[in-house]
């Protein structure tokens, strides 16, 4: 362990200060022999979180592992990430959860929170022991069935009620599956055009809608993942004007991306919930900015080149994206005038740790603190290329885009993850 | 002409009464020979790469090449190593490596054409690909439009059926739009797209309403499984509100033409009157296919060869 003099660093874009991190923990005074770090022109964030990835372990290792995985999370500033339950075997009873929350700590790259699954194999039948997850080691808080959606309503009260005996939180992938079978993109002109089966926003905002109002009949906590429609966010911003305990995130791809993509038919572009439109892009964009969604999460989803290298029809869904992650938000948010650092500092790490029940993160870079912080540089420039991602997977939207702003550092617990852009 | 023909919408007008124009003149050619056969792609090697089963499309290609002189190899799904689950991708280089010209390919999958054309520096021809588009149907079939009423420009053409599943339809709606024709969609609403104000087209759910002033009528063939799909009550229905029968057929301005690009179900989108009728340009439809597909070969592959430049040229998609 060694203590650190972070000189000239901007904490969320104010003026610069020098940061002192000695043993894990931010302190008032230079420590004796601490390592001088020159963070002229470089901005301070508390580390980021992410509510949302796929690590792939155990069971389709050859996409992702744990550590492979954090790698590529903390060289894109994260120091938690969520590691979502749609494993082989399913994380869905504590010995699942235990592992992969012990693989991180192995690792060491970032906090791995497990997601445990709501429901038995995610088969959406009955409940998984939600307690003896929450009760394990790996202290599970978010509960989720990604990938499918609880749309048995019973189902999904006794869930929400379920979890409030230990503070847990149902994180919803909301798609109503009737009205998606075999859906392939975003319903509107393009599927229209490519011949491509809808993914209507009705199948995700009709979930959406029926959630809140069961969070608000039983008092619980729901999580709205990825939210990707205009309709969504209305909603989402109807059930916050209730005072109702709904939160919700946002994927960096729906801030940026458009279905118009998918007339390439690239399956690099094939992603659950589908781009959607430019008017969807810009009510995310909107309410991301007054808060009505509350987190930017990356839905980072690997898969083997051989899944996205197929007929679109084919091709698995999912895009990886916690390398992009912070640039696509500088990108849309930042240099849009949206949301200021300290905006970006709130819905990347503040608010998802909350979500999520983080103490150590999220928090003030202030004295006695976790040092849990990343060190950007707001004026560089960089091009994307999937070669280079420590993931394991390659399958990134954004192979050859510029993207503004790139990770210089990053620190866990006192302790670089990243230095100088690179793995410490 | 770009490289590869993959979409209706990549036809300039140009493009199309070029193609138009050469078919016309392939049958000129051919007329009264008692060989059929010219000489142009001989030693150009064209394949037929059918994931699903369409005797009369592979078949019209394959006479269409064969009457060029070109080689035609018939690469079946069924009968290959795809059934045992090779992947696209590799069918593609395989092809490559055989020095492959032109690529004809059918598949299930909405842009599996444009996928192949990735990954093959050959000549890709879209010959159906799921539910998006079937360009060389388009073409023959407002070839047969242009020889049975002397022009397609102008010409009010009415597209009957399940649009929202048919390859044809697409290309169909932008193909004559291209060429100037003014297109109405008709079908039940269950079977239209969703946000279709970008087509260039009209749409009426009154098939009534349309057939007074079509000059052209084109009924789509209603796939079994949609029969199940719960797209409509029941077969009847559909036939009494969207089946052309002999009593709709009177409602049509003179000069009419009613189309099918088969397979038909007679009693269903069809009558069986209405399929014999004078009216009736389905037979018509099979042998102009193989026309239009001389001239798309033609054009794609008869011009200079690789080391030459100008008509080989065309971007990767």
């Amino acid at each position: 362990m060694t203590a650190w003099a972070i000189e000239g660093v901007r904490p969320l874009g104010a003026a610069p200060t020098t940061l002192y991190v000695d043993r894990g923990i931010f302190v008032a005074d230079r420590p004796t022999g601490a390592q001088v770090i020159d963070a002229d022109g470089l901005i301070a964030l508390p580390g980021l979180v992410d509510l949302h990835a796929h690590l792939r372990e155990p069971g389709r290792e050859d996409a992702e592992t744990v550590e492979t995985g954090t790698r590529s999370a903390a060289l894109g500033g994260f120091t938690a990430v969520h590691a979502m339950a749609n494993t082989d075997p399913v994380a869905d009873v504590a010995g699942v959860v235990e592992q992969v929350w012990r693989l991180g700590e192995q690792a060491g790259h970032c906090e791995v929170r497990p997601v445990g699954a709501v429901t038995v194999g995610l088969a959406g039948e009955r409940l998984a022991e939600l307690g003896a997850m929450a009760d394990s080691a790996a202290a599970v808080r978010v509960f989720s069935d990604d990938g499918r959606c609880v749309h048995d309503a019973l189902l999904m009260r006794r869930a929400l009620e379920y979890v409030k005996a230990f503070d847990g939180v149902i994180a919803q992938h909301a798609q109503e599956p009737r009205l998606t079978e075999a859906a392939q993109m975003n319903e509107g002109e393009w599927s229209g055009v490519l011949g491509l089966t809808g993914w209507p926003a009705v199948a995700e905002e009709a979930i959406i809608a029926r959630d809140c109002l069961l969070a608000a009949h039983v008092g619980s906590r729901l999580h709205v993942c990825h939210v990707s429609t205009a309709g969504s966010v209305e909603l989402i911003r109807w059930a916050k004007s209730k005072g109702w305990n709904v939160t919700a995130e946002v994927t960096p791809h729906h801030l940026l991306l458009t279905d118009e993509l998918v007339a390439s038919y690239d399956p690099v572009f094939k992603v659950n919930p589908p781009l959607r439109t430019q008017a969807d892009v810009d009510a995310l964009r909107e309410g991301l900015a007054d808060g009505t969604i509350d987190a930017v999460a990356t839905d980072h989803a690997p898969h083997p080149l051989e899944d996205k290298e197929t007929e679109w029809g084919c091709a698995a869904f999912g895009m990886i994206g916690l390398e992009t992650a912070l640039s696509v938000v500088v990108a849309t948010m930042v240099d849009t005038g949206l949301l200021d650092w300290a905006g970006v500092a709130d819905r990347m790490s503040v608010r998802p740790a909350r979500i999520g029940r983080l103490p150590a993160h999220g928090n003030d870079l202030a004295v006695g603190e976790a040092a849990n912080l990343v060190l950007l540089d707001p004026a560089a420039r960089w091009t994307v290329d999937p070669a280079l991602s420590a993931s394991r997977s390659r399958n990134t939207p954004y192979a050859g885009h510029e993207l503004p702003a790139r990770v210089v550092a990053t620190f866990l617990r006192g302790r670089p993850t990243v230095i100088d852009g690179k793995p410490a | 002409m770009n490289r590869h023909l993959l979409s209706s919408g990549d036809l300039s007008r140009d493009d199309a009464i070029l193609v138009l124009d050469t078919a016309a003149e392939m049958d000129t050619t051919l007329a009264g020979r008692s060989i059929k056969k010219l000489p142009t792609l001989r030693g150009r090697t064209v394949v037929n790469l059918f994931f699903e089963d369409s005797t009369r499309t592979r078949t019209s290609f394959e006479v269409a090449a064969k009457r060029l002189s070109a080689d035609v190899i018939n690469f079946a799904a069924k009968g290959s190593s795809v059934s045992k689950g090779e992947s696209l991708k590799d069918t593609a280089l395989t092809l490559e490596a055989m020095g492959a010209d032109a690529v004809v390919v059918r598949h299930g999958a909405s842009g599996a054409p444009h996928r192949l054309a990735h990954w093959i520096r050959g000549s890709v021809i879209n010959a159906g690909d799921g539910t998006h588009e079937h360009p060389t149907q388009a073409l023959l079939d407002a070839y047969t439009m242009r020889k049975r009423l002397g022009h397609v420009d102008g010409l009010s053409v009415a597209v009957v059926g399940d649009v929202l599943h048919s390859r044809v339809a697409r290309s169909n709606v932008l193909l004559l739009a291209t060429l100037g024709a003014d297109v109405t969609v008709v079908a039940p609403p269950t079977l239209l797209p969703v946000g279709m104000s970008s087509w260039p087209c009209q749409v009426s759910y009154d098939l009534d309403a349309v057939l007074p002033k079509a000059d052209a009528v084109m009924m789509l063939r209603v796939q079994n499984e949609r029969m199940n799909g719960g797209f409509f009550p029941t077969i009847r229905e559909y036939s009494r509100r969207y089946g052309l029968d002999a009593r709709r057929m009177a409602a049509l301005p003179e000069r009419s033409i009613v189309m099918h690009p088969g397979p038909m179900n007679r009693g269903v989108e069809i009558a069986a009157e209405v399929a014999d009728s004078v009216r009736s340009t389905i037979v018509e439809q099979v042998a102009n296919g193989v026309s239009v597909r001389m001239a798309v070969l033609y054009l794609l592959l008869g011009g200079p060869t690789d080391s030459d430049a100008s008509l080989g040229e065309g971007e990767a998609r």
